[in-house]
């Protein structure tokens, strides 16, 4: 062990954008034929230190060493020649192309395909079975689930003869059983004397597989170990900075009456795929709901459509006993109805990148009497309303003229949910909230959101994060398959409880 | 025995009039299936034709003026990739740029050369076209009229860019789908990133595509000026390169549809001068400007998805960059 | 390595089209050296050909006016997230809707017949637009693609329409036959002369007036009131205008029937104002103008009236340039505009990133 060189080593990695200090002398020391866990928050610069070493960006100052001799890697080509393959949080797949295409996209073994695709196919058919890896190779990789694309991403890596594995978020889009799937998976490769690295933000993931960890905080090494010598609570400490309580402080919830009912909901996709299918739950005023799940299981559609951005096909919504579904509202209807929602995304979605967080907090509402006057837009009202919410929300720097993107994530979301509570809505909407948010703004956000429910509002929470989830809601909703398939009390919820929710109706799905 | 001699001749002028479609519509291909929308299909050509006549002129060459016309559209394919790949601007108007640059500067540079109000000295001495090559015994095939007319003016007598447009179909459809650098190209338009991602040169591939796009326009423009026509006149493309890209979408971006396309909105092209004034039974007189209007109406309703639907390219228009 | 890198005001619009606009004519000096010609005397000959004399600053504005609508036209797409290529066709057709008030009533008092003819050419162009902005909104065709397609079938329409329909009896041209009295625009000259000002005659004429008021109504429905905001948000976020309860469609189609009534207009100053008949391809290429009008100008009314004097005075200066140097004809001026399209639009992003770095260290000094 000692005479071996590491498979993957990095020595002070620095990287800025600007001002922003994205990597401190980042090193990083990788064994060969282990799992190594890359562990820290959003925003830590885990991304930029992968993007690193696949040679998307390039270091301003540090070395990358593989098997103990420095290689130059200025694009991903240099990356992948030194034995690194990565499968990225987003699946880099042409979708309209076949399973096997796509494997041999950049190593088609010579200028005419024949060859090489019969090549391949042999080659991944054998892989396939040293490693449990089956897929179908003559299908459009579009049409695969999620898990079979993560799939054929690392099917690709290894056919690009990768013996560095590196996997950005992994188990992002998959159920607990799933991931567990893919550790097995991972665990063989271990065997095989590939060397894996793992960067996540889940500490579940990191205790489940790794043998050493390493903690990145606001851009640096801020803690390495073995595994087995640490503890979560060890972990989540070294990521935060300081002890944190995964709890959110509230007193107990005192529901009121039902404002908000849902029977039998189903909403379909473009393609007619139903997304959402039979739910049905009530939200009652003074509670926080949450709805767990991993993302993708029809929680942004069932938050659309209760929003009424989607249609359902079945179903009814009913609010105050009215029923919104079928009568081809729109989200202004809706809003005006008391119905505010705070998007799971805000970029795509929540804001307009290129407007002035003055314009910005009146998205949805531009069409209200307050901010128009004699057919124009009331620039004076917009800005002092937009001063007032930055004030209240403590919104820094308070500047309403300033870009929104000028901000930080943790401001803009403030940004967002001030806009959102202003017309005092009794039903409130909140996806993600805290995606993209420095700690200091969760903190405070999750605070809000508690005021807002002694304030006797209704609020249904959506996030992927199963501590926010517990923290917040004094019921949990756990969805899988686009359907609810049970429901906890937030005080007696755990992981383990709802993960095998969450898993269960699944792999009764899949037979 | 006349109508069959009509239809005959029809058939041979439609392949005239597809050849320089066909060429600019596969130049469109390889762009547009690369990720880059290719607007500037009429620019190149007018660029190339006005080249390749000017040089034919000077030189007495067509070979040199051949050569000079593909320079000229690739130079041009080369700044739109500069402009679009390089420093990711907005490709519809590079494009813009290029064709209204075009139209301003080929008159511009034939009047102050030739001073014959924008046009080039007409090309009439020997070699100085590309002019039509009779096969062997095609004199004596014509005598038999019903496979020998058609062996006489339907095969033979073209020039040979007709030839190379021909063969540039099945050569495409090899590349586009039996090389490796016809799987990258196809990949790039669809995921850029995901071919990034795979260790290929995103820009590098574009750039690839400019200049076949280039090359292609070239001995468009060329054939247009030198083998169609005995010069360069003002405008001459007359919006051949907007109808080759009409084609290319009527054709969804393959290659044989793409020819098929050509093929019908060249018989269009070739019969409307036929129809003028002539009353159809049971339609009467059919507007020759309907008829020239016709691929760009079919092309508006196959748009609008109520003949079949074309999907482009997923990626097209989108300048590649690493951070989103 | 940023996407676009932000400008002060001053910087974004003033200094950066201007830096564009001297590239395009540096290189277009290069041209005119190229054939053998003085750029210098050419610039010096434009120049004063444009703004010399009082009849040659009637025509820059007379031209200037043509650009300011179709520049709008195209400037209201953009900010709806639309390029809209075919404003030459809308104005076109527009030009017909124009043409075909004035020619049936073309008697009748101005003050009726001025009126009805703008309208006419406002919903002629803007049905024009509203077929390709319905195409994008209701069944998603690329709008680029399908109003360049609509220029050549408008095209079309009209030669029939001239050749076949409205051509004057008895004449070879095809050429509608003239309006009558009651549908002409006052020129400029004439309503000074009113006044008792002398100015030169030429075809500046009270539809430049009209432009004007376009220029601020474009401006506050843009910037003022809840539909232009509703339509900026469209244009750079679709997803979070569904959010807002904004409608993509019917913003698109609000947005595309508003550029063709505005490209439409362009027919009140070429045949109410100049040609008094509908003839072939009176729009000219005003349409395409207008495209670099409105990138030169950001999009901004006020950039777009400025741009649109400019390309005026190009047009006008590039007639008297070819008049008086034998070499040269108004050939040039397309290929400037050309140059303009290519400096302001495609290669904008050569000169931003190096302006934004020279004027950064100086602010923080």
């Amino acid at each position: 062990m000692a005479t071996e060189s590491p498979a993957l080593e990095l020595r002070g990695i620095d990287k800025r954008f600007g001002s922003v200090h994205a990597n401190r002398a980042v090193s990083l020391v990788v064994p060969k034929g282990s799992i190594h866990g890359l562990i820290g928050e959003n925003g830590a610069g885990k991304s930029t230190l992968m993007n690193i070493v696949y040679g998307f960006h390039q270091a301003d100052s540090g070395a990358i060493l593989v098997n103990g001799k420095p290689v130059e890697i200025t694009r991903p080509r240099d990356s992948i020649g030194a034995g690194i393959g990565m499968v990225h949080q987003h699946f880099m797949l042409v979708e309209r192309f076949t399973v096997l295409e796509n494997v041999v996209l950049g190593a088609e073994g010579g200028p005419l395909l024949a060859k090489g695709l019969a090549e391949a196919r042999a080659g991944l058919e054998k892989l396939g079975r040293d490693y449990g890896l089956e897929v179908p190779l003559d299908v459009e990789a579009g049409q695969l689930p999620v898990g079979m694309q993560q799939r054929v991403e690392i099917l690709k890596a290894l056919h690009h003869n990768a013996e560095i594995l590196i996997l950005d978020e992994p188990t992002a889009v998959l159920t607990p059983t799933e991931a567990d799937q893919l550790f097995r998976m991972l665990d063989l490769l271990r065997k095989q004397g590939k060397t894996v690295l793992l960067v996540t933000h889940k500490l579940r993931e990191i205790m489940a597989i790794t043998d050493r960890v390493t903690v990145m905080r606001q851009g640096a090494v801020v803690h390495e170990t073995a595994t087995a010598d640490s503890s979560p609570q060890k972990l989540a400490e070294q990521m935060v900075g300081r002890a944190v309580s995964l709890r959110v402080e509230k007193g107990p919830c005192k529901p009121g009456d039902v404002l908000l009912e849902v029977k039998g909901l189903e909403v379909k996709d473009k393609f007619g795929v139903a997304r959402v299918k039979g739910a049905t739950f009530e939200l009652r005023a003074g509670e926080i709901v949450g709805i767990a799940g991993v993302s993708g299981n029809g929680q942004s559609e069932l938050l659309e459509a209760i929003s009424a951005i989607r249609q359902p096909s079945a179903g009814s919504i009913l609010l105050g006993g009215r029923d919104l579904a079928g009568k081809a509202l729109g989200p202004r209807e809706a809003r005006q109805l008391g119905i505010a929602h705070v998007p799971e995304d805000r970029l795509r979605m929540g804001v307009v990148s290129s407007f002035s967080a003055e314009d910005n907090a009146i998205l949805g509402y531009h069409a209200q009497p307050e901010f128009n006057r004699g057919g124009l837009l009331d620039r004076k009202a917009i800005r002092s309303h937009c001063e007032a919410k930055m004030a209240s929300f403590d919104v820094r720097p308070p500047n309403p003229r300033l870009r929104i993107t000028s901000f930080s994530g943790g401001n803009q979301q403030k940004v967002v949910l001030a806009r959102e509570i202003d017309c005092n809505p009794s039903v409130l909407l909140v996806g993600q909230p805290t995606r993209g948010v420095d700690i200091g703004a969760i903190e405070f956000i999750h605070k809000r959101l508690v005021e807002l429910r002694d304030a006797g509002k209704a609020i249904l929470v959506v996030s992927v994060e199963l501590e926010e989830i517990m923290g917040l809601a004094d019921r949990i909703l756990v969805m899988a398959g686009g359907e609810i398939v049970g429901e906890l009390a937030g005080s007696e919820a755990t992981e383990e409880k709802i993960g095998l929710l969450m898993a269960g109706v699944r792999s009764d799905a899949k037979g | 025995m006349d109508a069959y001699r009509e239809i005959i001749l029809l058939l041979a002028s439609t392949l005239r009039v597809a050849t320089p479609l066909v060429l600019a519509a596969f130049a469109g291909m390889f762009s547009e299936r690369s990720g880059v929308i290719d607007l500037g299909l009429e620019g190149k050509m007018l660029a190339a034709a006005f080249a390749s006549a000017a040089v034919a002129a000077t030189t007495g060459s067509a070979w040199l003026g051949l050569g000079a016309g593909i320079g000229a559209a690739t130079f041009l394919a080369l700044l739109i990739a500069f402009a679009c790949v390089t420093y990711r601007g907005n490709q519809v108007v590079a494009a813009m740029a290029i064709n209204i640059m075009v139209a301003g500067l080929a008159p511009a540079l034939a009047l102050a050369w030739y001073d014959l109000g924008g046009q080039t000295p007409q090309l009439d001495g020997p070699g100085q076209r590309f002019l039509g090559i009779a096969w062997p015994w095609s004199q004596a095939a014509m005598r038999h009229p019903v496979p020998g007319l058609a062996y006489a003016e339907l095969l033979s007598g073209h020039n040979l860019i007709v030839y190379f447009a021909a063969a540039l179909v099945p050569a495409s459809a090899w590349l586009l789908y039996k090389t490796r650098f016809g799987l990258r190209l196809r990949a790039v338009g669809e995921n850029p990133l995901a071919v990034d991602t795979a260790g290929i040169t995103v820009n590098l591939l574009r750039y690839q595509t400019s200049i076949i796009s280039g090359v292609l326009c070239g001995v468009a423009g060329t054939y247009i000026s030198t083998a169609a026509s005995a010069g360069f006149v003002r405008d001459m493309t007359a919006g051949k390169g907007y109808l080759a890209l009409a084609a290319l979408i009527f054709g969804k971006w393959r290659p044989y549809p793409t020819m098929a396309a050509c093929l019908l909105f060249a018989f269009a092209d070739a019969g409307a001068s036929r129809l003028q004034g002539v009353s159809l039974p049971g339609i009467g007189v059919v507007p020759v400007q309907l008829i020239l209007a016709l691929p760009y109406i079919l092309t508006v309703f196959l748009l609008a998805g109520f003949v079949g639907e074309a999907t482009p390219p997923k990626s097209i228009g989108v300048p590649y960059s690493k951070e989103k | 390595m940023t996407p676009a890198a932000k400008l002060p005001k001053w910087a974004e619009f003033g200094l950066l089209p201007l830096l564009n606009l001297c590239a395009a004519l540096l290189l277009s000096g290069l041209i005119v050296r190229l054939i053998g010609e003085s750029p210098w005397s050419a610039l010096k000959l434009l120049v004063s050909g444009a703004v010399g004399t009082q009849d040659s600053i009637g025509y820059t504005c007379f031209y200037a006016t043509d650009f300011v609508f179709t520049g709008l036209a195209v400037a209201v797409a953009n900010h709806a997230g639309l390029f809209n290529i075919g404003g030459d066709g809308q104005a076109y057709i527009g030009g017909l809707g124009v043409g075909l008030v004035c020619l049936a009533i073309g008697s009748w008092s101005p003050w009726i017949v001025v009126p009805l003819a703008i309208l006419a050419g406002c919903v002629f162009g803007a049905l024009w637009a509203f077929i390709p902005g319905w195409l994008q909104a209701k069944r998603g065709s690329h709008i680029v693609i399908t109003t360049i397609m609509a220029n050549f079938i408008a095209s079309a329409l009209m030669t029939y329409l001239l050749v076949n329909v409205l051509i004057k009896p008895g004449q070879q041209s095809p050429e509608s036959r003239e309006f009558g009295p009651g549908a002409v625009m006052p020129a400029v000259h004439e309503v000074l002369a009113h006044f008792g000002i002398k100015f030169a005659a030429s075809p500046f004429n009270m539809a430049s007036l009209l432009a004007l008021v376009a220029c601020v109504l474009v401006w506050l429905f843009i910037w003022r009131t809840k539909w232009g905001y509703a339509l900026r948000v469209v244009g750079q976020n679709p997803q979070a205008a569904v959010y807002a309860g904004i409608s993509p469609e019917r913003t698109i189609l609000v947005a595309m029937i508003l550029s063709g009534a505005l490209a439409g207009c362009l027919g009140v100053n070429e045949l109410m104002g100049s040609e008094h008949r509908i003839l072939l391809d009176f729009p000219g290429g005003a349409g395409f103008v207008g495209i670099a009008v409105a990138l030169m100008g950001r999009n901004n009314p006020i950039g777009i009236l400025a741009a649109s004097l400019l390309f005026g005075a190009l047009y006008q200066g590039g007639s008297q340039l070819a008049f008086d140097m034998p070499h040269v004809n108004r050939d040039m001026v397309v290929l400037i505009q050309g140059f303009v399209i290519l400096f302001c639009g495609a290669l904008e992003n050569v000169f931003r990133a190096p302006l934004a770095a020279l004027l950064r260290p100086r602010k923080a000094a």
